[in-house]
């Protein structure tokens, strides 16, 4: 068994970075109780949680991951997994219905989702429906850490502006508007170049107009995106460090047309080419993040393990973000990670969520002896549920530490 | 019961057009024919004689393009207006909405919509060429931007503000109380006057 010399408080103060510290946690928000009905392959549940860490032991398919995408969709009004609603409903079942009753600053809030067969999504807080479902985004923060989060490393550039973008607009209200700003601009100024295709003279009174708007609003998301890379690095260090055992060099570079001169002049030279194209080969929406493990593409070399502690400490530099905007911490669910991750990396991951920046946790796993083994150390108070073929039971176990 | 079997070729007919107008179902649309049905017959003439007139005779003035009885409009040909400070607007409806306020004394510019190349408007396409020209002759000293606060809308005030960049003419806009993507003509007259009379220059928007 393992025993750390240090709690990861102190190994962050040794580097002389507290970056969450100072914001010591008054708020608080936890998920006290789960009612489910004919989500996914779970026909019926009721389950009571505690602050702290709450494990999901079971098989593949018994449905561990459904009961976190539940959580997740009472944060997110969607799945995870899922974009279409409807095929949440379970198997021949006609609705579903999610309800969770949290505590927020002491108060109860009530959170109902329900869906029947063809019909609008109900979303309530404490019984009143929302007008629009974006006003309940930032509520729950909730964080979801999943094996296809690899996706981030392994896929293509719009995951990573993905990633950032997403950060960035929950943080930030400005930045969204700016980035469907560019987006609309991006479309007229596409469907500009397709309307010239074969013709002459169409576009020429009208092209340097968007090609202004274009690089203005690029800019604006530019020069946020590189702050935001800037700040994300040392966190996305200090988390990398800390579950790989330090002795990988990692860093994340940010690359952007707007790096390599006048956009605006970019746009112009490149006309004749995005007409032949019919879309705009030079700009923001074409920006990626250069993520290298000891000075080699983490994406081409680095090893299942390696790109897992990859996106893990990535997602784990998301959660401090939210934390310090939300002045409280976001709920984490880590579905499934210790798969492919090293004993070392696996223990020292839960370490790092039993500290206190880290208050409700959901784990799934399918080794129940290995989970019980690491969240005993952590001083967090912890509970088991047996999951199995949709059913869930509580385990008799629970086990409170102090 | 079968709604859509008429008693008459007239009534149907009648029905036909009424429920072509926006926003008009075919239920509404008998409702209204039943209802011209029971009037007076020389009330309908006038109604009907209404309509036609309306787009026979209306014009487009020659001066900005609103609507207009003669060739030139009323506000255009109004003496005591401010004819060297144009108001910039998309439509008809924002014309209306401004005089609304009783805020404002110049002269307008209809530009029949902004630059959107998805719904397939270039520069061309509006009434600008005849904008420009017309600061090219001196008789502008202020031109007010109130087109509507979307991207299109930016786009197009920014292509305008360039090519009348050339002339000693104060570009201002309206300062917006209205949130982005409202139309002008949803504002409230108090708000709309409001942001007229403390409008700013336009490269400080920029
Ligand atoms: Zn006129």
């Amino acid at each position: 068994m393992f025993i750390y010399a240090f709690k990861f408080e102190q190994l962050l103060s040794s580097s002389g970075k507290l970056l969450f510290l100072h914001k010591r946690i008054w708020h608080q928000m936890h998920l006290n109780h789960l009612n489910l009905l004919n989500f996914k392959n779970i026909r019926q549940a009721e389950l009571s949680f505690i602050e702290g860490i709450n494990c999901f032991v079971g098989d593949n398919g018994a449905g561990k991951t459904n009961l976190l995408d539940a959580i997740y969709y009472l944060s997110f009004c969607k799945s995870y997994f899922n974009s279409i609603d409807s095929q949440l409903i379970c198997h021949e079942e006609e609705f579903f219905v999610v309800q969770g009753r949290y505590e927020r600053d002491s108060q109860p809030e009530d959170i109902y989702a329900g869906l029947k067969r063809s019909q609008k999504k109900q979303f309530k807080r404490n019984k009143k429906e929302y007008p629009r479902l974006s006003e309940h985004i930032g509520l729950l923060p909730l964080v979801m850490i999943s094996p296809g989060d690899e996706r981030l490393i392994v896929d293509g550039s719009d995951q990573r502006r993905k990633f950032v973008d997403g950060v960035i607009s929950q943080i930030d209200k400005n930045y969204l508007e700016q980035l469907l700003r560019y987006n609309r601009i991006l479309n007229q100024r596409n469907t500009l170049l397709k309307s010239a295709r074969g013709k002459s003279g169409v576009i020429e009174s009208q092209i340097d107009i968007w090609n202004s708007q274009l690089a203005l609003t690029g800019q604006a998301i530019f020069d946020r995106r590189r702050m935001f890379v800037e700040q994300l690095e040392p966190v996305f260090q200090k988390y990398h460090n800390y579950i790989s055992g330090g002795n990988e060099v990692v860093k994340i570079n940010y690359h952007s047309h707007h790096q390599k001169g006048d956009i605006e002049l970019m746009l112009q030279h490149n006309l004749a080419k995005d007409i032949v194209l019919g879309y705009t080969t030079r700009g923001v929406h074409r920006d990626d993040l250069e993520l290298l493990l000891n000075s080699y593409a983490v994406k081409k070399d680095g090893s299942q393990g390696q790109k897992k502690t990859f996106f893990i400490a990535l997602k784990l530099a998301q959660f401090e973000f939210l934390n310090s905007h939300f002045g409280y911490p976001p709920v984490l669910l880590l579905d499934d990670l210790f798969d492919k991750l090293d004993e070392n990396r696996g223990n020292r991951l839960v370490e790092l969520v039993g500290s206190d920046l880290f208050r409700q946790i959901f784990i799934t796993d399918t080794q129940k002896q290995r989970l019980l083994d690491i969240v005993k150390h952590t001083g967090k108070n912890y509970a088991f549920f047996d999951v199995k073929e949709g059913e869930v039971v509580k385990d008799a176990q629970n086990v409170m530490n102090d | 019961m079968n709604s859509s079997r008429f008693p008459s070729r007239l009534l149907e007919n009648a029905v036909n057009e009424f429920s072509r107008l926006p926003g008009i179902g075919r239920k509404t649309a008998l409702r209204l024919a039943l209802f011209i049905l029971k009037q007076e017959k020389d009330d309908v003439q006038r109604f009907s004689e209404a309509v036609k007139a309306l787009r026979e005779e209306i014009q487009y003035c020659k001066v900005c393009h609103n609507l207009s009885d003669d060739e030139i409009c009323e506000i255009c040909a109004n003496p005591k207006r401010d004819h060297a400070q144009v108001c910039v607007v998309e439509s008809i409806r924002d014309v209306m909405a401004i005089e609304n306020t009783q805020q404002y004394k110049g002269i307008y510019h209809v530009l029949g919509g902004v630059i959107s190349p998805m719904d397939g408007i270039g520069p061309d396409d509006l009434s600008i060429n005849p904008l420009v020209e017309k600061a090219s002759t001196g008789a502008v000293s202020e031109v007010i931007f109130a087109l509507s606060a979307t991207m299109e809308g930016d786009t197009t005030n920014f292509y305008i503000y360039k090519k009348l960049a050339a002339f000693p003419i104060s570009v201002t806009t309206i300062a917006r109380g209205v949130s982005v993507g409202d139309e002008l003509e949803y504002a409230d007259e108090v708000t709309l006057g409001r942001s007229l009379v403390n409008r700013l220059p336009f490269e400080k928007t920029l």
